[in-house]
């Protein structure tokens, strides 16, 4: 579980994750927002269902991969946030047949 | 035909900053690209957008970015944020992708700047949620001032477990203990490098202000630490290891939600290898280099590699090397000649040795045994997209996939969406202890574009650029 250092000072935008609306600071990154969350694990793998998280947090590993506005396969930790974004935990190879 | 451009940086780090600033001061049209949304590379990531009491605790190295990009700004030379690059050719035609469109941009010279990344290695239970890179979690403090809700362990190598551990503790964030994963008897080859690292700088002083300060915090360090393993279901729970005091071996759990792991970084390689440029096996710094000469000029002609790049020197290197690349590029172009480009570039060359003088100090020192190289335990995966275990790559070595090529085909290891960045390494290693043979043997998997996935539609409006 991760958390904030201090109160959110600046504009924020109003996301949706995982079916909770939630104020983030307006240019953080999905993952950054998912994690003070406390979403726990941001993806499970599509071959034994494990759950993951992110791990590099600068684009090269692909663990941070989750659904943003229906879209499968987003690099949570490359994306940011943005008014009225839905967020979802990518459930194995994600999009609708997950 | 794609649009063209004098000089295109890839990286907007110390190493590409100062190549832009130094070509676009010169006269080049110089064009900066970077996936980030702000310019700083990893050490100075997000230094115009932090808030002034962040950038305080993170400390004076870390304020230092400011004058950089300050400089760059005022230079004349393009930044283009958001741009990721996604191919790299000898012809120089770059591929990039920018607010989800892709695109290919030519250039008559290319400066690769796209820095290093954090080493993969893999120990039971690396998978789990909760285990992040030290570096990772730095971002998340940088960019955010987001940080691990209850107290970490941070394990590994290397003097950025130290510093984040010591950017913690000033910011009031409780670190239950620091495992120092490189081998004690380290300490006795790198000792005879030491008076040389002392005159580098005061690298080695601050270490040792960061150790005592966390010392003096209350945080533990646990030194010669091995059978590092996170143990948890669903996320982590506890870290086990063992370690050594006065020669007596010990076993140890700490419970703990989140371990922040570090073995020191790599050069990101995937852009210089499918451009096609040499690359050489560097014993000190235990990883693929691309090979560059003191103007960070490659095989291939008008590309040069600078930073960390090219080899890890650390952030002021690369500020010197950004530079040389620079002169050589405007000589190239005939803005500047080959004696200018001589007597302006001695100050930085001068510089640049002078600075590098630590690192065989810290190579021998935070030098990683074979036991972190290649992994032990048969059911650590290695493979993390494609979930393929160390044992399942040893036995495909035996039954003789005996190069990383060949395993990779074989068990899909490497192919998926990272495309192999987090366990190329690995398997090389593996691949070379089975047969004993040493690493350099075995280049690591062959490189194609895109070197990042790209979507059906992406691909398709490209097609669309084009035309
Ligand atoms: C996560 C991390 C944290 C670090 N923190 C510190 C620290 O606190 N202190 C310290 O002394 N050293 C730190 N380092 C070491 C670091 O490598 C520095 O030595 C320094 O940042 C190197 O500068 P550079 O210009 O070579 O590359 P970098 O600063 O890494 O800059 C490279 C730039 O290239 C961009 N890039 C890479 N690939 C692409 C692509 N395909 N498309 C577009 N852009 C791309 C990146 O976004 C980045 O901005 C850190 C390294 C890492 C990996
Ligand atoms: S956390 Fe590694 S790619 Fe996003």
């Amino acid at each position: 579980m991760f958390k904030r250092l201090n109160e959110i000072e600046g504009p924020t935008v109003t996301i949706n994750i995982e079916g909770a609306d939630v104020q983030v600071p307006e240019g953080e990154t999905v993952a950054a927002a998912a994690l003070v969350h406390h979403l726990g694990y941001t993806r499970t793998t599509s071959l034994s269902g494990a759950p993951r998280s992110p791990l590099c947090m600068m684009g090269v590993c692909f663990e941070c991969l989750m659904e943003v506005d229906g879209s499968p396969n987003q690099q949570a930790c490359q994306v940011q946030v943005k008014a009225g974004m839905t967020i979802r935990r990518q459930q194995g190879v994600g999009g609708t047949d997950a | 035909m794609p649009k063209s451009y004098q000089l295109v940086v890839i990286g907007a780090g110390p190493g590409g900053l100062c190549a832009a600033t130094t070509a676009a001061q010169l006269g080049m049209d110089v064009v900066v690209l970077d996936e980030q949304s702000s310019p700083g590379g990893q050490i100075y990531r997000a230094i115009t957008r932090t808030p002034a009491d962040r950038s305080a605790l993170l400390g004076a190295d870390y304020q230092r970015g400011a004058s950089l990009v300050e400089a760059f700004k005022t230079s004349g030379a393009q930044y283009w944020p958001q741009t990721t690059v996604w191919s790299l050719n000898a012809q120089h035609q770059i591929g990039i992708l920018r607010q989800g469109q892709a695109s290919i941009i030519q250039a008559e010279r290319v400066i690769v700047a796209s820095g290093a990344m954090e080493r993969p290695v893999p120990f039971p239970g690396w998978t789990l949620p909760g285990v992040m890179n030290v570096g990772a979690a730095q971002i998340l403090l940088k960019t955010s001032g987001v940080v691990p809700a209850s107290g970490m362990v941070i394990a590994g190598t290397g003097p950025l477990p130290l510093l984040v551990a010591w950017q913690y503790l000033r910011a009031g964030v409780s670190v239950k203990a620091i495992l120092e994963c490189s081998p004690t008897n380290n300490l006795w080859r790198a000792a005879p490098r030491l008076p040389q690292a002392l005159r580098a700088g005061d690298y080695i002083a601050r270490g040792l202000k960061y150790t005592v300060d966390l010392l003096k915090g209350g945080v533990p360090i646990y030194y010669g630490v091995s059978r590092l393993q996170a143990q948890g279901n669903d996320q982590v729970e506890a870290v086990n290891f063992g370690w050594e005091r006065f020669g007596i071996a010990r076993q140890k759990t700490l419970s703990t939600n989140h371990l922040l792991v570090h073995f020191g970084v790599i050069p990101r390689t995937n852009l210089t290898r499918s451009a096609g440029c040499h690359h050489v096996w560097d014993r000190g710094q235990q990883c693929w280099c691309p090979q560059v000469d003191e103007w960070g000029n490659t095989n291939v002609p008008g590309l040069a590699v600078v930073g960390d790049n090219a080899g890890i020197g650390g952030a002021r290197s690369a500020e010197h090397s950004g530079r040389l690349a620079a002169l050589e590029a405007a000589r190239s172009v005939h803005l500047i000649s080959r004696q200018q480009r001589d007597s302006q570039g001695q100050d930085d060359q001068n510089w640049m040795r002078k600075d590098l003088r630590v690192r065989p100090f810290l190579e021998t020192l935070y030098r990683l045994p074979d036991s972190l190289l290649v992994p032990s335990d048969d059911d650590t995966i290695v493979c993390r997209c494609e979930e393929i275990s160390a044992g399942a790559i040893r036995r495909a070595v035996h039954e003789g996939h005996s190069d990383p090529n060949q395993v990779k085909f074989f068990l899909r290891c490497g192919m998926g969406p990272c495309q192999g960045r987090q366990c190329a390494s690995v398997v090389a290693h593996m691949v070379a202890a089975e047969n004993k043979r040493p690493v350099s043997d075995y280049p690591p998997f062959r490189v194609r574009p895109p070197i990042r996935p790209l979507s059906i539609a992406q691909l398709a409006d490209l097609g669309g650029a084009e035309e």
